[in-house]
């Protein structure tokens, strides 16, 4: 009989990229009926083991074996065929077919003939979102493509528990979830560890770890460096375990009293139907204003509309001087506005992956270093040059393509892409979505210098300690409204919590006395 | 049904501009509404129907055959060369010509996915290959094909085209599994997201492969229906089914960055393709200003598919 601990064996891997090893014969055993978390920062190795596991990449050397077979992992279907199922952080989601082709996607029902059943198809498809418990409010033959990045997920979600596998891994799996929808896949995970399956997952939110799993596993430099059972470790134990050396604080602190400027950015009654309704707030240079609430609330719709990505937004709208929306993402970042977004999605609206960091970081800045239109390199090279240092971007080069990158370091060249045209209003979506601890602490203190030197912050998280730690005020938006208005003691997660779930009638958000007379 | 109407929005109108136009083509030509008229109509544009259904098949993949064109003039010729005789000659002429379509389309997925060359240099390649081929098979327009199958497939049945019966028969029976089948499935999936494919397990080599000799298997019904039409083969005729194809599944609604799209929009966009031609001759236009008047409604159809754009509020979508 095989001892239940060793159902995973992964031995002696290495996997190397050019002369960087990702993992260092790496040792590694995870338990049948378990759920177990891979904690450590970016570049530790968790990502790599996991792409090794699911046949994306080849080990170079060492073995895995599952329940004492020993496997060959050389493509995604080799490790289809022996029960691994992967959820990726990106999605594997046929965009043109329907959410029940995609969750069949692998292994749809089939007639006799042979050919594709496809009332089976949706049945299958419908029942497994039940399983879920979001089926509701989900049409399984809607195009993927039409479907929200929250419902796309969840898809992706269901397409791994189709096939009913032995290693389920999931790499922030949940991060793009409604708080509703994780919670049920939590639920749904914990099902089937009962089951017997071997859950494997990564996850920057340790409020999520510590509800979840019942194992823990820290990576450091592509090594395994602790295996515990969870809670037996505290939060500050596990963070030193995970970089080796102590954070003291993860959040900079925020300035005693709010700066007495006058609003750089102020909107009445702005409404984009039905996304956006009536929505007002203004932001002091200085200040940071977080947005809250459940996902698909219209902070998104928001942000876009500040950046002059949408059309017929109605309202009024005051940046610095100008009492206008800008017209476009082109006019935004030119004066009187000077807005950057940073956008949700960094690997299609933030970077062009296979140009250099340098070609990227000049970006949107490149007017500024033209003359007559041809590209001062000089003046561009120092301006690379300075924002690599200033936001301590670790890269060999900065000709390498910004796809080489680690996510961290992605996610800095975007910020850097828009700090170069020095922005007044900074608008954020989400700005550290699957980033390491470790480059989360430096973003959050790059932006409360940011702040220091007199730029507005407007920034959206789906993280709530993010909203409690790094924002001076929180809006909660629920329905396309502002719901509430949290700051100083009142900025609690059970106040967020409450106000993103509408439970309890906050007071109307209050309008700064200054905005009325500044819009009008 | 409105998840439907939204996503087969193109091809409607393609239908829509076809019945249109056959509607005014009946109206002037001087014949009328006849079985006489509308044999020769569908007769007209069936062979280019094929090569654009072959077309279809590789665009839906992300994969595009710049020579198809040129597999059709093949396999014409080699039809104008075996398709006559006994029937069992006829018969084993018409399975050679299809396998020869096939070999071609295999040719061209071969190299695409194995030699990793894009597919507009591959197949641009290949293509100069098969009109090499096709001249050597028949130097100049001639050789001759059955004329008895001839009669039959280009004439009519119970008052319905022959060759209409069998571009629907044809396309039926042959690609009609394959949509349903996991080979097609694959197909749309590479199409739309090939990465997403190769995370899912699915085998995207061999759904790259059968698209292209899916595609040669095509071009070669339209060599073999040009063969019983004209009764002949021609080396030279490849190079303007090639274009001529790509816009019909532009018209029908196919999007060229594959994945969405439908092989029923294709035969409208072919057959309106052919109707503008007969509608100007009938009308007398100059016979000049035929390619104008083809690239102006190609340009008006097209631009009928951005009116959506129009209709976005938020910009970012329509990088989408």
């Amino acid at each position: 009989m095989l001892d239940q601990a060793d159902f995973l064996q992964l031995d002696d891997v290495t996997k190397r990229y050019g002369g960087v090893a990702a993992l260092n014969k790496l040792c590694f055993r995870a338990r049948r009926g378990s759920i177990h978390a891979i904690l450590g920062e970016n570049g530790a190795g968790k990502s790599t083991l996991m792409k090794i596991l699911a046949g994306v990449v080849r080990a170079d050397s060492g073995t895995v074996r599952l329940a004492g077979e020993p496997l060959d992992l050389r493509r995604p279907a080799d490790a289809l065929a022996n029960g691994i199922a992967c959820i990726f952080q990106e999605l594997s989601i046929v965009p043109d077919l329907s959410a029940a082709e995609n969750i069949c996607l692998a292994d749809p029902p089939r007639s006799r003939l042979g050919l594709i059943d496809r009332r089976a198809e949706r049945r299958a498809a419908r029942a497994v979102l039940a399983e879920i418990g979001c089926a509701d409010g989900l049409d399984v033959r809607t195009s993927c493509a039409d479907l929200p990045l929250s419902k796309r997920q969840l898809v992706e979600i269901a397409k791994a528990v189709v096939r009913r596998p032995r290693v389920l891994i999931l790499d922030e799996a949940t991060s793009a979830l409604t708080a509703e929808d994780a919670a049920k896949v939590m639920a749904l995970l914990r099902r089937l560890r009962e089951e017997g399956t071997c859950v494997l997952f990564i996850s920057h939110r340790m409020h999520e770890v510590d509800s979840l799993a019942d194992t823990c596993s820290v990576f450091r430099n592509g090594e395994h460096v602790a295996t515990f059972s969870a809670g037996s470790k505290s939060h500050d134990e596990i963070v030193r375990l995970m970089i080796g050396r102590p954070i003291a604080q993860i959040y900079p602190p925020k300035p005693a009293r709010p700066p007495a400027a006058p609003a750089y950015l102020a909107i009445a009654d702005l409404g984009w139907p039905p996304a956006l309704t009536q929505v007002s707030l203004a932001v002091r240079p200085g200040e940071i204003v977080g947005l809250g609430g459940l996902d698909g609330q219209g902070q998104r719709e928001l942000l876009l509309a500040l950046a002059g990505v949408l059309r017929g937004v109605g309202g009024t709208a005051r940046f610095g001087t100008q009492a206008a929306l800008p017209a476009s993402p082109r006019a935004a970042k030119r004066r009187p506005f000077r807005t950057a977004l940073i956008p949700e999605d960094r690997k299609t609206e933030g970077l062009f992956l296979g140009l250099s960091i340098r070609d990227n970081i000049a970006m949107a800045a490149l007017d500024g270093l033209a003359r007559g239109g041809i590209v001062d390199s000089a003046a561009e090279r120092a301006l690379v040059d300075r924002l690599i240092a200033t936001l301590q971007i670790m890269a060999p080069d900065a000709d390498a393509p910004v796809g080489t990158l680690s996510g961290g370091n992605q996610q800095k060249v975007v910020l850097a892409k828009w700090l170069a045209i020095e922005p007044r209003l900074l608008l954020l979506m989400d700005p550290t979505r699957g980033i390491d601890v470790g480059t989360k602490q430096e973003i959050y203190r790059l932006f409360r210098e940011l702040a220091a030197s007199g730029v507005a912050i407007l920034l959206y998280s789906t993280d709530y300690d993010e909203l409690i730690g790094l924002c001076d005020q929180v809006l909660v938006m629920y329905g396309g409204r502002v719901a509430a208005r949290l700051e100083g003691q009142d900025l609690t997660e059970e106040n967020l919590l409450a106000a993103a779930l509408n439970l309890r009638p906050a007071p109307p958000a209050a309008r700064p006395a200054s905005l009325t007379e500044a819009v009008a | 049904m409105s998840i439907a109407l939204h996503r087969n929005a193109r091809m409607l109108a393609a239908r829509a501009l076809l019945i249109v136009l056959l509607a005014g083509f009946l109206a002037i030509h001087p014949r009328g509404v006849s079985t006489g008229v509308l044999t020769a109509w569908s007769n007209q544009g069936v062979a280019l129907a094929f090569v654009a259904v072959g077309q279809t098949i590789v665009v839906l993949s992300r994969g595009i055959d710049l020579s198809i064109g040129a597999i059709m003039a093949l396999t014409n010729c080699t039809a104008s060369v075996l398709v006559q005789g006994s029937p069992a000659e006829v018969a084993f002429g018409v399975a050679a010509v299809i396998l020869c379509g096939a070999a071609c389309g295999a040719a061209n997925g071969l190299i695409v996915v194995k030699a990793r060359i894009q597919p507009i240099v591959a197949t641009l390649a290949t293509g100069a290959v098969f009109s090499g081929l096709a001249l050597l098979v028949q130097p100049t327009p001639g050789g001759s094909v059955d004329e008895t199958l001839s009669d039959l497939l280009t004439g009519d049945i119970a008052g319905v085209p022959a060759s209409l019966l069998l571009l629907a028969g044809l396309v039926g029976l042959v690609w009609g599994p394959v949509r349903a089948a996991r080979l097609g499935r694959g197909m749309l999936a590479v199409g739309s997201a090939e990465g997403a494919a190769y995370m899912s397990g699915l085998p995207i080599d061999r759904a790259k492969i059968a698209a292209y000799v899916l595609a040669g298997v095509f071009a070669a019904f339209g060599g073999l229906f040009l063969g019983f039409q004209t009764l002949s083969g021609d080396p030279a005729i490849g190079g303007s089914y090639t274009l001529n194809s790509v816009a019909a599944v532009v018209l029908g609604g196919t999007s060229l960055m594959g994945g969405a799209g439908s092989v029923a929009g294709t035969i409208a966009g072919a057959l309106i393709l052919r109707t503008i031609g007969s509608l100007m001759f009938f009308a007398g236009v100059n016979p000049m200003a035929q390619p104008l008047l083809e690239g102006a409604v190609l340009l008006a159809a097209v631009a009928l598919g951005a009116i959506r754009l129009l209709k976005i509020r938020n910009r970012l979508e329509m990088f989408r």
